[in-house]
């Protein structure tokens, strides 16, 4: 590596600051408000709090609610990364044995990546209304009434389809653009060694994909606890009754719609822990195994 | 006729605004509001009547949103010292913005500090204490009210050859009839408005200690006797036996069967009158909410829902003043006339109530005459409404658990025994938010 020195001592610092700026603004202070008013009941025009300490964090953790929201979370997070990230690879594996029309095809289904998250959920909502949809006309046929908004499952159903439906094509960018950086050479060489496809796939392709495959799994998963917020949003119609929602949704139903300030920090508090906890385990777990070139 | 002299006022008034307007120095004043589509045109249709009304003030109508939205937008706003002179709040953010101590001037004191009469009086029975203080000080000016009615399909009614119900035993006795007909014979769209708050109110039942909480929030408890359960369990049945339709917690989805004519009886607001005439293609009509007769002491009147206005505080006089004309303007019989006819709301003053009736309206449009014949039905111990903190997350609460006894996922008793521990934690943790 070149060594590059900057004339004077400070102007490195002076090109970080924009960058420690913005951290420091949208990032930190936020995050330390969160935490100060996590201690506090507050009435949200700001003329009277009271001081609780924990009683806001063990209000969040004993609520039935709450663990039943945790769990969809988790659940709803494995489904939406396993699904967009196995339906994504595979596409990727088709698309890139396409030689003719290919262009057509990548844009085919790279076409669904520009469409913003809630939109996506305004179309989920039109598919799966329960009066006019036609997926629950179509589920209908094999006699499967679907009641979006009334039945949890199939709210979920709902909420997974649109949710994997609209991260597939950004995964499917990666993946086939890491299978095309994989050297023609040493498919060629392992093809000589091997009859099985599938076999040659998962001892030689897949390894080599890892890299893009472990930065995918740190971005879906990151996508189904946070970006999938405008599809909740838009399915539940800003009415979560007996809907599942996520963490983050939960967050903001009682924080900014039910103004209750001190336990949607608590709640955030929570949520910045467990994310921090996660990234940890990524890294340390999952990326050792994980060979760069 | 007055209603037309009122529109022909406010279209010339408006032309007049846009000549005559910026010429003299007038004080503005800002009023943000959460009424969409078609209810955010008439109120700009009020705005520019006020201000072509008078010299001295000029007000801003700003469309924030929903609801919540526009409580939160208000809030956050209030914080940095950028607040509206007139923030609309719904009927479930009312103990929030009541709460706070010192955010808003009660309506009373600013018609009054403007030397403008004030007589609680003048107001319709149902609408008269519910954005008030546990003294009857009229905090938050009322300004679209609404209650909850039943509206039906005259066709599907006539080809099963019943009559609408007055009490829900006289429903069970028809509802076999409108389901042989090929119909649902109900459905509603706001279980805890229409079946719990409403409930309460039309069988003059306790729903929280504190005077219905609005002596204060501490130590305020929901309170939920037998009748509620029985009536969720005869729900529960209807549903199990066709006789009723719950799809989900969302308004238009409970709505749309009706409008389509699939559903016979729909339990609605009054304010969803307009809506309807213009959507539906059936005869329709409507009448007052049922209530059990065998509940002893039924059939009180019901109270608002909807929302009000409040002056926010921290702002100089004239304009705290301008505020006050405003209201004088709003709560006029003219202006008030105009808005019930062109959005189904209730009038919320006697007088233009008095008005509309002599207009005639009501024999063109009886079906528009029932929410406020409703509102003003006898009343009782219980039926002035109710005061709860966190009242939003307490209905999501009860959404959530209504929604488990309709799918089967819990028992009646379960599902209150859950709403009013989870209630009743809420309501504590906000009565810690309004203590110093």
């Amino acid at each position: 590596m070149k060594k590059v020195q900057f004339q004077s001592r400070w102007l490195p610092y002076l090109l970080l600051l924009p960058q420690l700026a913005i951290v420091t603004i949208f990032f930190l202070w936020p995050a330390a408000e969160a935490v100060q008013s996590s201690f506090y009941l507050e009435d949200p025009f700001g003329f009277g709090s009271t001081f609780v300490g924990l009683d806001n964090f063990t209000d969040t953790l004993t609520s039935s609610d709450y663990g039943r929201v945790a769990r969809f979370t988790a659940v709803f997070t494995f489904f939406v990364t396993f699904l967009s990230l196995g339906i994504a690879l595979l596409l990727a594996v088709k698309a890139d044995k396409v030689l003719r029309g290919a262009s057509a095809y990548k844009t085919l289904l790279m076409w669904v990546y520009a469409v913003a998250p809630p939109v996506a959920g305004l179309i989920g909502v039109l598919l799966f209304d329960q009066h006019v949809g036609p997926m629950v006309d179509f589920f209908a046929m094999f006699g499967w009434k679907m009641q979006i908004g009334v039945d949890y499952f199939d709210t979920s159903f709902a909420m997974l389809t649109t949710a994997v439906w609209k991260q597939i094509p950004v995964n499917f960018i990666f993946f086939l653009s890491g299978l095309q950086g994989i050297s023609k050479s040493v498919q060629e060489a392992a093809s000589i060694d091997c009859r099985s496809g599938l076999r040659r796939f998962w001892t030689v392709t897949f390894p080599l994909l890892a890299p893009t495959g472990f930065f995918l799994l740190i971005i879906n998963i990151t996508y189904a606890f946070f970006d999938t917020f405008g599809i909740v949003d838009v399915i539940v119609k800003n009415e979560p009754g007996n809907n599942p929602v996520t963490l983050v949704y939960k967050v903001y139903l009682d924080g900014f719609r039910g103004n209750d300030l001190g336990g949607s920090s608590a709640q955030s508090v929570i949520l910045m822990a467990m994310v921090f906890i996660l990234t940890i385990i990524q890294f340390r777990l999952i990326e050792r195994r994980v060979h760069y070139t | 006729m007055a209603y037309r002299k009122t529109v022909a006022s406010l279209v010339a008034a408006a032309a007049l605004l846009g000549t005559s307007s910026a010429s003299y120095a007038a004080t503005d004043i800002s009023w943000w509001h959460a009424m969409g589509g078609r209810l955010g045109e008439v109120v700009v249709d009020i705005s520019n009547g006020f201000n072509g009304s008078q010299d001295a003030c000029q007000i801003t109508p700003v469309f924030k949103g929903t609801y919540e939205e526009t409580l939160t937008a208000g809030i956050a706003a209030f914080r940095a010292g950028e607040q509206p002179n007139i923030l609309q709040v719904f009927d479930a953010g009312a103990a929030t913005i009541i709460g706070a101590k010192g955010a808003v001037i009660p309506a009373q004191d600013i018609l009054e500090n403007a030397g403008a009469t004030f007589n609680i009086e003048d107001y319709i029975d149902g609408v008269r204490y519910f954005y008030a203080d546990s003294d009857g000080k009229m905090i938050g000016m009322p300004f679209n009210s609404s209650t909850p009615i039943l509206y039906t399909n005259e066709e599907a009614l006539k080809k099963a050859g019943v009559e609408a119900p007055k009490t829900w035993e006289e429903f069970e006795a028809i509802a076999p009839k409108l389901k042989e007909a090929g119909y649902v014979p109900l459905a509603q769209s706001h279980l805890p408005w229409i079946f719990t708050e409403n409930f309460k109110s039309r069988h003059n039942l306790q729903f929280a200690t504190n005077n219905n909480g609005y002596d204060g929030a501490e130590g305020t408890k929901l309170v939920f006797g037998e009748p509620i359960k029985n009536h969720f369990t005869a729900v529960k049945g209807w549903l199990d036996d066709g006789l009723f339709g719950y799809y989900g917690t969302g308004w238009g989805d409970n709505q749309t069967p009706f409008n389509e004519g699939k559903v016979a009886m729909w339990l609605g607001s009054s304010g969803s009158f307009g809506g309807i005439s213009k959507t539906v293609e059936f005869p329709f009509s409507a009448t007052y909410l049922p209530y059990w007769d065998s509940v002893e002491g039924a059939g009180t009147g019901t109270f608002i829902g909807g929302a009000a206005l409040f002056a926010m505080s921290g702002k100089p006089d004239e304009e705290n003043k301008c505020v006050a004309s405003f209201y004088e303007y709003l709560t006029s019989p003219e202006v008030q006339y105009m808005w019930h006819k062109e959005t189904g709301y209730v009038p919320i003053t006697n007088a233009a109530y008095e008005l509309a009736k002599k207009d005639g309206y009501y024999k063109e449009a009886p079906a528009a005459e029932i929410g406020i014949k409703q509102l003003t039905l006898p009343g009782g111990e219980w039926t002035k409404g109710y005061r709860m903190g966190f009242y939003v997350q307490i209905r999501d609460v009860m959404n959530r658990e209504y929604g488990k006894i309709m799918s089967g996922e819990t028992s009646v008793e379960d599902a209150f025994a859950t709403i009013e521990a989870e209630g009743n934690k809420l309501l504590e943790r906000f009565a810690k938010t309004t203590s110093n």
